[in-house]
């Protein structure tokens, strides 16, 4: 049985770029998949696709058990769409904005208008609801967006990067509208470059890169995928960085790296809490003074940089993504990725495109100890 | 007198309950959009202004500048007034012909913005976007043609048939801005700027309303543009609402090709507005179909 959304290899080319390359989706209803990557990646053309906006060139799609190509206009009655722009008339009020939207879902004008009220009070812009949306913010031209798409309330939500552009508290805000929304039973698609955001709101991941999907499982499953803890010291003088090399290098079980202009050395572990006291004894012995001790564990971050090789924000399109991820341009952003050991990037790349996940041994935790 | 045809009202939302699809959904589709472009044009009153503002310049450019060396043949004393009928016609036509522009600045504008795409995105009618705005045009249209028949009329320009056939004449106009609104429509779709719209629904609108009947008459033109000027469908609207005020002029002959729209102008400009509607109004909604901003 088919999830809520679901797509079998979706190919959409615009000229010379392929820019879905064969995407299989499969969303169970009422959960949330989170799409992950960088700009350019696909992931608002696979949007485009299940929401009817475009035709792919080859594959196929449902949602809401419904074949999105066979019958786009009774999939537009199913689904809400908050794209990546707010896509508000800006010369009309909220109230009025919302009272279209919801004609235009056929509703008839008494009921657009109650719904109108209700949506507007329920994301908290009664006060700003006759005025025109130009005067909104960034943050209620966005609610405003989302609650245009939830006129009907509809069982399967898109969502475009939804929070791009916003600042952390409004984030925040319509991170909890998004829970609630989907404590609801709604089933919804979010594409984002946040990793936070997906690691937050996402029971499953996908990640996506030129088309492709090449990683996807729980935030647990793919950190545990991306390799093990490791230990990031920071030392208080640069001539101290050799003796704490070679403290760490004897608890490690791998390569670290070293940032000079830091003074900070990271270097893979297994061993967790007990050995990083070790080590701070150890270091503590040979005189090395230090000003930051931690135990870290992998982000999401970390999954995205290890899969695709580029950051998730910057998406550089230098096509180097594949089996160099390990050997990498350089640079600060690549960090610790050096030496993540068995679970090493290419034998994650591997499975693009395949099951979940194996293992799960990851925890959430972002911030080791202090 | 002309108070001109306020044929078009603003649409008044229709509450029906859960029409689905079909002629009815379309049309009411159709007037809700219709509606949100006219809220946004009385936010908007510059855009107004600005589109009254030059035919009136228009008006009084080619009366005064123009009007005292265009001779209309066999005009009694004086021609400013014989050129002052002779021109109306064809200003009023120029003028809803720019309705074309707007129509296309306002739908490139709501690509850019991401409208299009939620609109596509709802349950609506194909076409009631498009039909949306440009009935709201038309409205726009009426309007202007008001003010510019009040401004006319200041200035001496007088009608010679009766109140019916005035109105017919304004109706026939603003059939044929209509008309141009789905050329409009069409522009707006295919370019990525508001800006281009403007430019791109503007340019071509030149040679199309000056290689025509409407300023001068075409027995001055060379030979070939005379019969590229009686066959321009802009003309026929000339000719026809020319006809249709009483003021055309028996020394100036109602073809000089024999060209038939010439001969018939009333029912050519019926066709040739029919015509347009019909083959952009098709292309505008396809290119809608597969619009990706």
């Amino acid at each position: 049985m088919p999830g809520a959304i679901y797509a079998e290899g979706l190919v959409k080319t615009f000229g010379e770029v392929r820019a879905l390359d064969g995407v299989d989706l499969d969303v169970p209803e009422g959960t949330v998949l989170g799409m992950l990557g960088p700009n350019g990646a696909g992931k608002t053309t696979a949007v485009r696709v299940l929401t009817t906006l475009l035709r792919p060139d080859r594959g196929r799609a449902e949602v809401a058990g419904i074949d999105v190509l066979a019958h786009p206009d009774r999939v537009r009655r199913a689904i809400g769409l908050s794209g990546q722009f707010a896509a508000v008339d800006e010369y009309l009020t909220g109230r009025e904005n919302l009272t279209m939207v919801g004609q235009l879902y056929q509703m008839s004008g008494r009921d657009a208008k109650r719904r109108a009220g209700e949506l507007l009070e329920r994301f908290n812009l009664s006060d700003a609801a006759d005025r025109t949306a130009k005067t909104y913010s960034g943050g209620m031209r966005r609610r405003l967006d989302l609650a245009a798409a939830l006129v009907v309330s509809p069982p399967v939500m898109f969502m475009d990067e939804p929070t791009t552009g916003l600042d952390p508290r409004n984030r925040q805000a319509l991170w909890e509208v998004i829970e609630e929304l989907v404590a609801g039973g709604t089933t919804l698609l979010l594409t984002t470059q946040y990793l936070e955001e997906a690691d937050r709101l996402a029971h499953d991941i996908c990640v996506v890169d030129h088309g492709k999907v090449i990683a996807r499982g729980t935030s647990d499953q793919l950190k545990a995928r991306t390799g093990g803890e490791r230990v990031e010291v920071v030392v208080h003088a640069a001539e101290h960085i050799p003796v704490a090399e070679a403290v760490l290098n004897g608890f490690g079980k791998g390569e670290g790296t070293i940032e000079p202009h830091t003074r900070k050395i990271t270097v893979p572990v297994a061993g967790g809490a007990k050995l990083l006291a070790e080590i701070i004894r150890e270091l503590d012995t040979r005189g090395v003074e230090i000003d930051d001790i931690g135990l870290r564990r992998p982000t999401l971050d970390d999954v995205f940089i290890s899969l695709t090789g580029h950051v998730a924000e910057a998406a550089d399109g230098s096509g180097e993504s594949g089996a160099d991820a390990d050997g990498g341009t350089g640079g600060r952003q690549k960090k610790g990725r050096k030496a993540t050991g068995p679970g090493e990037p290419a034998a994650v790349r591997e499975t693009a495109g395949g099951g979940t996940a194996d293992g799960d041994r990851g925890t959430a935790d972002k911030e080791g100890v202090k | 007198m002309t108070t001109a045809s306020q044929q078009a009202q603003p649409p008044a939302p229709v509450h029906s309950p859960r029409q689905r699809g079909g002629i009815g959904g379309s049309v009411r589709d159709s007037l809700v959009v219709g509606k949100r472009n006219l809220i946004r044009m009385m936010r908007i009153p510059e855009v107004v202004i600005f589109g009254l503002i030059q035919p009136i310049m228009f008006v009084v450019l080619f009366t005064y500048v123009f009007g005292g060396s265009i001779l209309i043949p066999g005009a009694p004393s004086g021609n400013a007034q014989a050129y002052r009928e002779f021109l109306m016609a064809g200003i009023f036509a120029q003028t809803v012909t720019f309705a074309t522009a707007g129509a296309g600045a306002g739908i490139a504008d709501d690509m850019h913005k991401g409208l299009i795409d939620r609109f596509r995105s709802l349950p609506m009618s194909r076409g009631a976007v498009l039909t949306g705005r440009t009935l709201a045009d038309l409205v726009q249209t009426a309007l202007t043609l008001v003010v510019l028949a009040v401004v006319a009329l200041l200035i001496g320009w007088r009608t010679h048939e009766n109140l019916a056939k005035v109105l017919a004449g304004f109706a026939l106009l603003l059939l044929l801005g209509y008309a141009f609104s789905w050329i409009g429509a069409l522009i707006g779709l295919s370019v990525r700027t508001p800006e281009a719209a403007t430019s791109g629904g503007l340019i071509w609108l030149f040679p199309l309303t000056f290689i025509s009947n409407a300023f001068v008459p075409v027995n001055g033109m060379p030979a070939v543009l005379q019969h590229v000027a009686e066959w321009n469908p802009f003309s026929a609207t000339v000719a026809a609402a020319r006809e249709l005020f009483g003021n055309t002029n028996q020394h100036v002959p109602k073809s000089v090709t024999g060209a038939w729209p010439m001969e018939h102008p009333v029912v050519a400009s019926v066709i040739w507005s029919l015509l347009i509607i019909a083959v952009f109004r098709t292309l505008a909604v396809r290119k809608y179909r597969s619009a990706t901003a």
